[in-house]
C-alpha cells in the first residue's frame, strides 16, 4: 500500500492540484461564512422578534420558537436534500453552492437563535427597566444597550458553531458542490490512494479548524478576563474549552 | 429645608392601588400630594410598598386603582403615549445596576439626550460633563461602570437623571445597596441639590439625612400611607401608633 | 410548481423509516455511550498519566474534534480495506461514531473535573478524605451534575450527526429515506417525514434525558 501512496506522490503532490485542493478550500469557508454571518443577522431578528411582549405578535412569536426548535433538531444532510428537491420544485434552478449556503443559513439561524436568547437573558432586568424609564423604546434599547452587553456571551459559542459549520459544509459533497470532500472523492475516482486523497482532505480541514479554535478560545478568554464576575472559588484548574456542541 | 406650604400641587396621587402580577397587593388606596420644589421623603419597614410607588410614578408598574395627577392633566398609564409623556418630566434613579455598563460615564450621561431626545451632541455633552463634575466626578468621563465605586457609579445616576432635566427627581433607596463609606458622598450629592429647587421624591433608611433634608415625610406600612407631615411630626411627635412603633424602632440604631 | 405531493404514497412507508429510526437509535446508543465508557479512561490518563500519555491522548481528541465526521469517516470504510481490514458499513460508522464520541467526551469530562472548586476539595483534604474518597464524594457528584446537560446535549448532537451513515449503505433512518425516495420520487415527502422522525427521537431522547437527569442527579434540564 506504501508503495502505491508513494508512486502516486507526483503524480498527486502538482501545482494544479494544488490549486483545485485551494478552490475547494476557499468553497468549504464561503459556504461556512456566508451561511453564518447571515445566519447570525437572521438569529438576531428573530430572537427580536421573538421576545416582543406585544400581544398581537404572539402567533408570529410561537412559529419563531417552533421554528428554532425544528431546524436545530434536522441533520444537515437531511436539510440540503430537502433545500434542494423543494427548490426544485418550486422552479428555481439554484447553483449547489447557493442551495448548500441556504441549508447553512437555515441551520446556522436555529442554532444561533438560543445562542442570541441566552445572550439576551445574561443582560440584567434593570438594564431594561433603566433604558425604559428613559423612553428607549424597544428596538433602540436592544441596539444600544442588550445587544452590546450580550456580545461577550454571544461571541464564544457562536464563533464554535461556525467552526462546526466549516466542517458540517463536507456533506455538500453529497449534492455535488465542489468542496473540499468532493475534491477529496473526485481524486480517489481517478485512482489517487484513498490515503493521499482523503489524507490530504484531512488535513487541509484539519489545518483549518484548529487555528480557528484556538482563536475561539483566545476570544473567550480575553472576553471572559474583561468582564470578571465575582464567583466563587477558583476553579481547579482555569478554564479549559469550552463545551462542544452547546 | 425649603418652604412649600404655599406652593402649587405639582403631583396628586388619589387612592392608587396597584399589584404585581403574581403577587398580592403592594399599593393600598394611596393618597398623596407633592408640591412643586417640595422634597418629599417616603419611609417604611421592607415591603411597605415605597419603591413600589416610585415604580407605579415612572410607569413601571401598572396601577389598577386610582388616579394619579400630573400639573392637574390625569394620567392614564395604560396608554403608551402618556407613559413616554410622564418619562419626559420625571426621572427616577433605581437602587442598583442602574448605569448601562456597556458605556462609560459621559456616554450615560448624554445617550438619552442625543440618541432619544435629538439633542445636539456637543450641548448634550458639555450639560453632561458640568452635570459630572457637579457629583464629584470631573476626572471619571471616561470611565466604565465597572471600573467606578457603587457610589461613583450612583452620583453618574444622579447625573444622567438630572440630564433629563426632570421637573420631579424620583430617588429609590439608591444607598441601600452601597457599602457604608459610599453613602455620605452619594448624600452629599443629593444634599447639594436639595436646595436647587427641583422636586424630589425620596425613598430612603437614610433616617438622619431624611430628617435634615425632606420638607416632608410619608410613612408607609403594607402598601398604605399610615401618616405624613413634617419631619418633625413624624420623628418627633408620631401622631400614630404604627408610626411610632417604626420610628422608635429604627432610631434605637 | 411541478411537483405533484403525494403524501398518502409517502406515509405508507412510515414503517420502513421507523426500521430505519431503530437503526438509528441503537447506532447512536452503541457508538455514543461505548465513546463516554472509553472516554472516562481517557479523560483519566489525560489528567493524571504520564507526559507521552497526556501528549497522545491529547493529539488524538485534537485530531478528531478538528475534522469532519464525513472524512474520518470516509478514510475508515476506504482506508481500512487497502490494509486488509473489511467491515461492515455499519461497523465502520460505528466505529467512526465512537472515535469520534470519545474525542468530544474526553474534552467535556476534562472540562467538567477542572471545574471541581478548589475549596471543596480543600474542605475534603482537612477532612482526611483519602485520593479515593476525593473521588467518590467530591469529584464524581460534582462532574456529573456540571456534565450532565452537556452530554446530553452531546447525545443528540450526534443522533442527528448519524445521517452520515446513509452515505455509505447503512440503513438507518436517512438511508432508508434515500432508498425509498430513489425508488418512488417522493423525495420532499420522503424527507420531511424522516426530518419529522428525527425531531420527535430528539425530542423524546432530551426529554428523557432530562427525566433521568432530574431523577438521579437532581439536574434541572431544559428540554425545550
Amino acid at each position: 500500500m506504501f508503495e502505491n501512496v508513494l508512486r502516486q506522490a507526483d503524480v498527486f503532490f502538482t501545482w494544479e492540484n494544488a490549486l483545485l485542493w485551494l478552490r475547494a478550500l476557499g468553497t468549504t469557508l464561503s459556504m461556512a461564512v456566508i451561511g453564518c454571518c447571515l445566519g447570525f443577522i437572521l438569529a438576531c431578528v428573530l430572537v427580536y422578534f421573538r421576545s416582543s411582549p406585544h400581544r398581537a405578535l404572539l402567533p408570529l412569536r410561537l412559529l419563531l420558537i417552533l421554528y428554532v426548535e425544528i431546524f436545530r433538531r434536522i441533520p444537515f444532510l437531511v436539510l440540503i436534500f430537502l433545500v434542494l428537491f423543494l427548490t426544485r420544485a418550486l422552479g428555481f434552478r439554484l447553483p449547489l453552492y447557493w442551495v448548500a449556503c441556504i441549508t447553512v443559513t437555515i441551520s446556522a439561524t436555529a442554532f444561533i437563535a438560543e445562542i442570541v436568547r441566552a445572550g439576551y437573558e445574561s443582560v440584567h432586568r434593570t438594564q431594561w427597566d433603566a433604558a425604559e424609564v428613559m423612553n428607549f423604546g424597544r428596538f433602540r434599547t436592544v441596539w444600544l444597550v442588550v445587544m452590546p452587553q450580550a456580545w461577550t456571551v454571544i461571541i464564544p459559542p457562536a464563533f464554535s458553531y461556525f467552526v462546526m459549520f466549516v466542517k458540517e459544509t463536507s456533506l455538500a459533497s453529497q449534492v455535488g458542490v465542489y468542496e473540499l470532500m468532493q475534491t477529496a472523492k473526485y481524486f480517489n475516482n481517478i485512482g489517487i490512494s484513498p490515503f493521499l486523497a482523503f489524507g490530504t482532505c484531512l488535513a487541509l480541514y484539519f489545518m483549518v479548524s484548529y487555528p480557528l479554535t484556538r482563536f475561539g478560545w483566545r476570544i473567550e478568554r480575553r472576553l471572559r478576563e474583561r468582564f470578571r464576575r465575582e464567583e466563587g472559588a477558583e476553579p481547579l484548574v482555569p478554564a479549559l474549552r469550552p463545551l462542544p456542541g452547546l | 429645608m425649603t418652604v412649600a406650604e404655599n406652593r402649587e400641587v405639582q403631583l396628586e396621587l388619589r387612592e392608587v392601588s396597584a399589584a404585581y402580577p403574581r403577587g398580592g397587593p403592594v399599593l393600598r388606596d394611596v393618597s398623596l400630594q407633592v408640591r412643586k420644589g417640595e422634597i418629599l421623603s417616603v419611609i417604611g419597614p421592607s415591603g411597605s410598598g415605597k419603591s413600589s410607588l416610585l415604580r407605579v410614578l415612572i410607569g413601571l408598574l401598572p396601577p389598577s386603582a386610582g388616579q394619579i395627577v400630573l400639573d392637574g392633566e390625569p394620567i392614564d398609564y395604560a396608554s403608551r403615549r402618556h407613559r413616554q409623556r410622564v418619562r419626559d418630566r420625571l426621572a427616577i434613579v433605581f437602587q442598583q445596576f442602574n448605569l448601562f455598563q456597556n458605556m462609560t460615564a459621559l456616554r450615560n450621561v448624554t445617550v438619552t439626550p442625543v440618541k432619544i431626545r435629538g439633542e445636539a451632541r456637543a450641548k448634550a455633552q458639555a450639560r453632561a460633563e458640568a452635570l459630572l463634575r457637579r457629583v464629584g466626578l470631573a476626572d471619571k468621563f471616561n470611565s466604565y461602570p465597572d471600573e467606578l465605586s457603587g457610589g461613583q457609579q450612583q452620583r453618574v445616576a444622579i447625573a444622567r437623571a438630572l440630564a433629563l432635566e426632570p421637573e420631579i427627581l424620583l430617588l429609590d433607596e439608591v444607598t441601600s445597596a452601597l457599602d457604608p463609606e459610599m453613602v455620605n458622598e452619594v448624600l452629599d450629592a443629593i444634599r447639594a441639590l436639595s436646595h436647587d429647587g427641583i422636586t424630589m421624591i425620596i425613598v430612603s433608611h437614610e433616617m438622619a439625612f431624611v430628617r435634615e433634608v425632606a420638607d416632608r415625610v410619608v410613612m408607609m406600612a403594607e402598601g398604605a400611607v399610615v401618616e405624613a407631615g413634617p419631619p418633625q411630626q413624624i420623628f418627633d411627635a408620631p401622631q400614630t401608633q404604627r408610626c411610632r412603633e417604626f420610628v422608635s424602632k429604627i432610631l434605637r440604631h | 410548481m411541478d411537483y405533484t405531493f403525494q403524501w398518502g404514497v409517502a406515509f405508507g412507508y412510515l414503517p420502513e423509516l421507523l426500521q430505519g429510526a431503530w437503526v438509528t437509535f441503537h447506532l447512536t446508543f452503541i457508538g455514543f455511550w461505548s465513546g463516554l465508557a472509553i472516554a472516562v479512561f481517557l479523560a483519566v490518563g489525560q489528567l493524571y498519566g504520564g507526559r507521552l500519555l497526556r501528549r497522545s491522548i491529547s493529539v488524538y481528541v485534537v485530531f478528531f474534534t478538528n475534522t469532519p465526521s464525513l472524512v474520518t469517516a470516509f478514510f475508515i470504510y476506504y482506508g481500512l480495506p487497502e490494509v486488509g481490514i473489511l467491515w461492515s458499513p455499519y461497523v465502520c460508522i460505528l466505529v467512526n461514531l465512537v472515535l469520534k464520541a470519545s474525542a468530544f467526551l474526553t474534552d467535556a469530562i476534562r472540562g467538567g473535573v477542572a471545574s471541581v472548586r478548589v475549596s471543596e476539595m480543600e474542605a475534603a483534604e482537612t477532612l482526611g478524605f483519602s485520593m479515593l474518597q476525593k473521588i467518590r464524594y467530591v469529584i464524581v457528584p460534582h462532574v456529573a451534575k456540571t456534565l450532565y446537560a452537556p452530554i446530553s446535549n452531546l447525545y443528540i448532537v450526534f443522533i442527528l450527526g448519524s445521517a452520515l451513515a446513509a452515505i455509505f449503505g447503512v440503513e438507518e433512518l436517512t438511508g432508508t429515506a434515500f432508498n425509498i425516495a430513489a425508488e418512488t420520487f417522493r423525495t420532499i415527502e420522503i424527507y420531511s417525514i424522516a426530518a419529522g422522525i428525527y425531531v420527535l427521537m430528539t425530542v423524546a431522547a432530551s426529554a428523557l434525558l432530562a427525566l433521568v437527569g432530574r431523577w438521579a442527579f437532581r439536574v434541572r434540564a431544559r428540554i425545550f
